[in-house]
């Protein structure tokens, strides 16, 4: 998969060098010892644990509902969908149905959440391979995404905007508008991102052919999210699993072919589209009615265990439950997709140049606090 | 009446006390535009603290830098360390000796040459003291005793090396159309032909500025301190005033480069349309000379800033490939073309 490393000075020397953990472009605290041929990469190592926080400890001692703020945390860029993970499964595990318009309301969130996650991907993307401008075009964009939340629930990166049973508060007064508004004005703002980036030369020589996996390797390493559907394989929580009310809307799963860094790139640039698209079928469906189903003071699923997951921003997002049923989790397990994602690094990158290394770990489009945890 | 020790000292002294004060505090300057007008291609302000709208930035910037802790890598070779950032900074200001800003003039009774020297051997000068400031960059980065910044005091070398022959060969187009080396003679050239070179040369022009733009470490081709992935390349360990050095040594090195362009293809100080009569109102205010020549300078660093707001960065491979496999074949063929059309049309005697 990737190109054989040839040593053209088999007795020159190795350098071994640490990016990180306080590296400009490794996202946060992600360490990789790279051990390099010149510019050649011969090995990459990540070394991840400096965001551990002993989340799902916490979980542990926290009832389900006051769990919630620690999932915002987890991948700090998109806390709804984080949200979204946890109150679904703990909805299954009791056998509540969330009100229609609840969830609604999720899908809308999550939506935003998942243009608010790509749009921090974009930026930083193009900034780690070189292009400054995107980045201040998108976070632009993002803002407006973060006044939305802000309205809605008061927080604009850990929103704690859900809760076991449906949704904490109905909508305010003219969020659907501004909503409408914002969507509307979207996808020329993408399209205006893509003619800085798509047919730029130097954009595709960078991303072209780099970072190869091809699909049977990504399902090998069980990547997910954009980096599997960019190698080719339709695989989305929300079409093959269908939760909230996904089934209900019609969006497509954009796939990549070549498995590459720039196939990846296209696959998140359509993703903003299509989730612009389930933003407005929402509002134009937005059913009337209560937000929070009926549900007990104190949350106390029965005993069991659950599996559920989302698809996240990032890839697929799952909560494991282990209930004895108490008001707290006896064991909450999440499978976090960017640390399963990341896995594939070393093997992405092998033979390629450092420069590379940058570029796949933007595509990859990991986030520190759900892989340490 | 005119002593030599005015002649050959006193004014010499005074034309370089006012370059190299103008050349540092455009340089300083240039740091502002940049930043100023990158804001307002990125929807951002910009500095604005500073002063009014932030005038006074740079001198904010550059006293804060002069008054940083100098600090010394333990393990760094000290010399070696100590000599990078001369060796950058000064090649960068040398060149300004023979760029000439504009033509010799009567200045109250006196002949007077706004430039500091006119050498015979002008761009050959250029050529091999710009190269020296490789060393600085090389040296810095291995001294400093860091990987990163070994590595990219390596990358500048690489680049460096190759991006020189090509610009080497499209000067030499320059030169079979002036038949000389000398700056002077060469904007003169361009005044007798009534048109810049940049109308016969322009594949010679574009291969100078790509390579211009190489040299000078910047985007897109900033490999040597790429920020995202050598965190700030050979100049990670400096700091305080060395760090300074390095900073006015790139911004000098762009109006360099910005100069030169505009001697050998723009026509130096002469007016748009040289040959046409009807404009030469334009040069018919004190100073236009200057004017113009620094006119077409700003233009020059207006791109290098509109590519820093526009483009991601090449890899090491794509830029040696592009320095090798495209600039250099081409310049040659430009180069046989050119001269075979000054052999048919008759150049310049």
């Amino acid at each position: 998969m990737s190109p054989e490393v040839v040593r053209p000075f088999p007795d020159s020397e190795e350098m071994e060098i640490s990016f990180g953990p306080q590296h400009p472009a490794t996202h946060g605290v992600l360490r990789v010892m790279v051990k390099l041929d010149g510019e050649k990469i011969i090995e990459a190592k990540p070394i991840i644990g400096y965001l551990h926080r002993g989340t799902e400890k916490i979980f542990e001692r926290e009832t389900y509902n006051g769990a919630i703020p620690h999932t915002d945390r987890l991948d700090y860029t998109a806390a709804a969908t984080n949200n979204q993970g946890l109150v679904g499964a703990v909805e299954r595990l009791m056998g509540i149905t969330v009100p229609p318009r609840a969830a609604y309301i999720r899908m809308m969130l999550a939506e935003l959440q998942r243009i608010a996650s790509h749009i921090i991907w974009l930026g930083t993307h193009a900034l780690d391979i070189g292009a400054q401008t995107p980045f201040f075009y998108t976070f632009q964009e993002r803002e407006k995404i973060l006044d939305l939340y802000e309205d809605y629930c008061g927080a604009r990166l850990t929103l704690n905007c859900m809760r076991v049973g449906g949704q904490p508060f109905d909508l305010p007064t003219g969020w659907t508008e501004r909503c409408r508004e914002f969507i509307e004005q979207f996808p020329a703002r993408v399209a205006e991102w893509e003619g800085l980036l798509t047919n730029n030369r130097i954009w595709k020589q960078r991303t072209i052919g780099v970072g190869v996996i091809s699909a049977a390797d990504a399902i090998e390493w069980g990547l997910t999210g954009p980096p599997l559907r960019g190698s080719g394989v339709k695989w989305d929580i929300r079409k093959v699993f269908p939760y909230d009310h996904y089934d209900e809307v019609a969006f497509d799963i954009p796939t990549g072919e070549h498995g590459d860094t720039y196939d990846r790139y296209l696959v998140r640039m359509e993703e903003m589209r299509q989730s612009v698209r389930i933003v407005r079928q929402c509002l134009e469906r937005l059913p009337d009615g209560p937000v929070l189903a009926k549900v007990p003071k104190v949350i106390k699923p029965p005993k069991g265990e659950i599996y559920f997951s989302v698809e996240g921003p990032k890839g697929e997002l799952g909560y494991y439950i282990v209930s004895n049923g108490e008001a707290n989790p006896h064991r909450m397990h999440v499978r976090p997709a960017c640390f399963i994602n990341l896995q594939a690094l070393p093997e992405m990158v092998r033979g390629y140049l450092v420069a590379d290394l940058i570029a796949v770990i933007g595509t990859l489009d990991i986030v520190l606090g759900e892989i340490d945890r | 009446m005119t002593s030599p020790w005015i002649a050959y000292l006193l004014v010499p002294l005074v034309k370089i006390v006012v370059i190299l004060g103008v050349v540092i505090l455009l340089a300083a300057y240039l740091s502002y535009f940049e930043r100023k007008i990158l804001a307002y291609m990125q929807i951002r302000v910009g500095p604005n603290r500073v002063g009014p709208r932030g005038w006074l930035q740079p001198i904010a910037d550059a006293l804060k830098l002069f008054v940083k802790e100098d600090v010394l890598p333990s393990r760094a070779e000290k010399i070696v360390y100590f000599l990078g950032p001369v060796m950058v900074t000064a090649p960068a200001l040398l060149i300004f000796s023979v760029i000439p800003f504009g033509p010799g003039m009567k200045l109250f009774g006196y002949e007077f040459a706004p430039y500091l020297t006119d050498v015979n051997i002008g761009i050959l000068l250029i050529l091999g003291v710009s190269s020296v400031g490789v060393y600085g960059v090389i040296l810095g980065g291995w001294a400093s005793n860091n990987k990163f910044s070994l590595m990219g005091g390596l990358r500048s070398a690489a680049q460096l090396v190759s991006y020189e022959v090509p610009m080497g060969l499209s000067v030499v187009t320059v030169l079979l159309m002036a038949n000389s080396l000398s700056l002077v003679k060469i904007v003169e050239a361009q005044r007798q032909m009534g048109m810049w070179f940049f109308i016969p040369g322009f594949v010679a022009f574009f291969i100078y500025f790509v390579c211009g733009v190489a040299e000078t470490n910047r985007n897109p081709f900033d490999l040597p301190e790429a920020e995202s992935e050598l965190v700030a390349g050979f100049h990670t360990e400096y700091s305080g005033m060395k760090f300074a050095f390095y900073f006015l040594a790139e911004y000098a090195n762009m109006v360099v480069i910005s100069s030169v362009a505009t001697v050998l293809f723009f026509g130096g100080w002469l007016r748009p349309f040289p040959s046409v009569r009807a404009l030469a109102f334009l040069d018919a205010f004190p100073g236009a000379p200057i004017f113009w020549f620094l006119v077409k300078v700003a233009a020059f660093l207006f791109c290098y800033i509109w590519f820093r707001g526009t483009f991601p960065r090449y890899r090491f491979d794509q830029l040696m490939r592009l320095g090798w496999k495209v600039l250099l074949p081409v310049s040659l063929v430009n180069l046989m073309a050119v001269g075979l059309g000054v052999l048919l049309l008759g150049g310049p005697r």
